[in-house]
């Protein structure tokens, strides 16, 4: 692992998961309980022991970089290379046409990373992976580029996800340019991949000239036949969050310890921001079942089926039900809450109620009152 | 905020504690957990870190291995800065031989070199034994202002209790009149903390005189404070009047960490402005399944409980299965309870395993005694264990 960097891509200035993403990239939207989306990329790769990782970023990075720091919750504080926050050079990003633009802005990055191969990533995927299989296959099949995918079992799997098609052996024939468009496979493409850097470093230079600037759509779709492409089954446990739908949904499957389990144990810890809070404390009223808590909380009230994060206050009588509570909340008594996201610091005074639809749930924006 | 160099901590972390017994045959008593999350030690660091006091020695010699390893760098106390640092001191060996440290006095009479490339005028001599906030920097200021020589910090205490204490007597603006040492009849009711500021230079002369008697057991509170006071120094008594306690039993460990789960409990870990750090686990959050049932309790990061936990503290990553019932006890990191498993009032050791079926609660009905478990051990399906467990053999 020596030899392989990471690149985690935020490219998209959209607003994917509504006020979630109100004021902060999609990268760092908070996620089952004290940890933020781009937390199990970083600590599958650090676990992993990829020792040198730029995050690429595009606007409302300020909580971004105020979760990962220097990187020491990651072990990426290093004497050499470590982590690197890598916005545009320059504002403001209307001529921005796509992650090699802003690579290319940072070419001296890449220049100067001694690393012969590149792990690139989105930001919005939960996972714990231990590289070293992907990196393994990709040198065995000397690959220029290995990516990722997942065989559907379901409907409703995976949805904004692009397909792909493969050869025996692996080799990726075709990945769709729009998604939703191939019928034909039930493959779905990750966007966690392995790539040479001088390959992208490359397609980086080139992207200037020929008006090509995004690193999927024209850097490798469009080369598929002239590169070396496999594709890498993974197994085991993983989500991409690309909606409010998919994100209360895959929330709610931590409630599923084999899942929880598999995601928080099997490959290492994830790692995320320290925030010293005490043990959840459990008052006299308390009754709580299936959910989870993070430290820091004070409970008095009624929970079920929930995911608390760190720091939330729930006063007596209050119930919560099938809700997302973030950070610093505070549930007044015999609130109600149900099919809720409360963003961080939101504050429901008593006897008030807040409810949403089933799987459809009501979203209170970061710091507001109800 | 003090500057760093004004003063310099010292932190007495070798004892044993004797009277933890299995609690402490691995580590030192310092290094024994508390309140779900942290380490004895980590409140006089975090007190340290949050007075700005930035240079702290620890003075480390029974069984130190758990707690060099826990305090590490100093980082979780923010305590690895550029002007600050923690230093671990352990007995050392140099030209004239090696000594144990020989009594608290000795330890930082051994370590003075430590203290004086910082040049501080003041030194914070504090014990790592004990579970307290305070604002050292308060302490100081009061020093500065009665312009004393040595401060000590003191607690009312119970009466009936004040003849375990070292006693001081004093005037009324808080001189010490008189030191008694654990009195059969004692006159007043404040003792001592065990928490000192000395003005360097005081410090050292009378650490030196110490150092040269033979007759003296070179403790701070039974030979250097009642000679400084023989000797006409002028000394305060600070008075405290928050949550202080000493958790030198496996009794008053175990009340202390009760003490958490009132209401409003005089120790307020809760407190923002005033936090306790400690090395942090990387767990993810607790997880309390459909029929589980968790009461008056704290539960840390990483477990999960299928059973019945009330009126307990939970250490990161237990495990309660399903059916099992946990009552008035302290479940030390990782520990794992089976199913159908009832455990009153204990306190079960890190690691340990305690399989499916057993029984862990005193006869007596009136007055249990705390039963310890230690830790690393598998106590076997169906045993019935009614007093503390220090290896396999009294498993039934």
């Amino acid at each position: 692992m020596r030899d392989v960097m990471g690149v985690i891509n935020i490219d998209s200035m959209d607003e994917p998961l509504e006020e979630l993403t109100g004021t902060r990239c999609i990268a760092s939207v908070p996620f089952g309980g004290r940890y933020r989306l781009v937390d199990f990329v970083l600590s599958s790769m650090s676990n992993s022991g990829v020792h040198n990782v730029g995050v690429f970023t595009l606007n409302k990075y300020r909580s971004l970089m105020d979760h990962l720091e220097d990187g020491k919750s990651w072990d990426l504080n290093k004497k050499e290379e470590g982590l690197f926050i890598l916005p545009p050079n320059n504002y403001p990003l209307v001529n921005y046409r796509g992650d090699l633009h802003n690579f290319y802005d940072h070419l001296d990055y890449f220049y100067r990373s001694r690393q012969k191969q590149a792990i690139v990533s989105a930001g919005n995927i939960i996972c714990n992976i231990n590289f070293s299989g992907l990196v393994n296959f990709h040198r065995e099949n000397s690959a220029h580029i290995t990516i990722f995918y997942k065989e559907l079992q379901g409907a409703g799997e995976f949805e904004h996800c692009r397909k792909l098609k493969t050869a025996k052996g692996g080799r990726v024939l075709q990945i769709e340019e729009e998604p939703g468009t191939m019928e034909d496979s039930d493959r779905v493409m990750i966007e966690i991949y392995l790539m040479e850097k001088a390959l992208l470093v490359e397609l980086i230079e080139n992207s200037t000239g020929n008006g090509s600037c995004s690193l999927l759509r024209d850097g490798i779709i469009k080369n598929i036949g002239d590169l070396r492409v496999y594709g890498f089954p993974h197994h085991g446990y993983l989500s991409v969050i690309n909606s409010v739908e998919q994100y209360y949904r895959h929330s709610m499957e931590l409630l599923n310890t084999k899942i929880y389990e598999e995601l928080f144990f099997k490959h290492g810890l994830v790692y995320t921001k320290v925030k010293d809070e005490p043990p959840v404390k459990y008052l006299e009223g308390a009754s709580v079942s299936n959910s989870l808590l993070a430290n820091g909380c004070l409970i008095e009230g009624d929970i079920q089926n929930s995911i608390l994060f760190r720091g939330v206050n729930i006063h007596r009588g209050a119930r919560v039900k099938d809700s997302i509570i973030m950070q610093k909340c505070e549930i007044g008594e015999n609130a109600v809450i149900e099919n809720a996201i409360l963003d961080k610091e939101s504050h429901v005074s008593g006897g008030r109620t807040v409810k949403g639809q089933k799987n459809n749930p009501v979203i209170i924006p970061k710091r507001k009152s109800v | 905020m003090i500057p760093a160099k004004e003063c310099v901590a010292m932190l007495l972390a070798g004892g044993e504690g004797k009277r933890l017994g299995p609690l402490t045959r691995e580590m030192a008593k310092p290094a024994v957990p508390f309140g779900g999350k942290y380490r004895v030690i980590d409140f006089t660091l975090s007190n340290c870190f949050n007075s700005g006091i930035y240079i702290v020695g620890v003075l480390t010699q029974y069984q130190p291995l758990v707690l060099n390893m826990h305090i590490g760098i100093g980082s979780p106390w923010g305590l690895d800065r550029k002007s600050g640092r923690v230093a671990i001191l352990p007995p050392y060996v140099d030209k004239k031989g090696g000594r144990w440290y020989r009594g608290t006095a000795n330890a930082v009479y051994q370590n003075f070199y430590f203290i004086d490339q910082y040049d501080p005028q003041y030194v914070l001599v504090i014990s790592g034994d004990h579970i307290y906030k305070m604002d050292y920097s308060k302490m100081l200021h009061f020093h500065k202002e009665k312009e004393a020589e040595a401060t000590i910090a003191v607690i009312e205490v119970p009466w009936e209790e004040a003849g375990r204490f070292g006693i001081m007597i004093t005037s009324e603006d808080g001189r010490i009149l008189e030191f008694q040492e654990k009195p059969q009849q004692p006159q007043n009711n404040l003792a001592s903390m065990g928490i000192y500021i000395f003005n360097k230079e005081v410090l050292k002369k009378y650490l030196h005189k110490d150092e040269r008697n033979s007759k003296s057991s070179k403790d701070f509170g039974k030979d250097v404070i009642p000679m400084m006071l023989k000797e006409g120094c002028r000394m305060y008594a600070f008075p405290f009047r928050d949550y202080w306690r000493d958790v030198g039993t496996v009794e008053s460990l175990w009340e202390a960490n009760m003490d958490l789960l009132s209401d409003k409990p005089a120790l307020d870990l809760y407190d923002r402005d005033w936090r306790i750090y400690t090395v942090n686990p990387n767990q993810p959050p607790h997880y309390v399944a459909p029929y589980a049932h968790v009461k008056r309790s704290l539960v840390n990061e990483g477990c999960m409980i299928y059973g019945r936990v009330e009126h307990s503290v939970l250490f990161p990553g237990v495990y309660v299965g399903e059916g099992s019932v946990i009552k008035d006890s302290i479940i030390m990191p990782h520990a794992r309870i089976g199913c159908n498993v009832k455990i009153e009032k204990a306190i079960i050791g890190e690691k340990t395993v305690v399989r499916n079926f057993c029984q862990v609660c005193s006869l007596e009905k009136e007055h249990p005694e705390i039963i310890l478990i230690k830790e690393n051990i598998i106590i076997p399906e169906n045993a019935v264990i009614t007093s503390t467990v220090i290896g396999h053999k009294k498993v039934n």
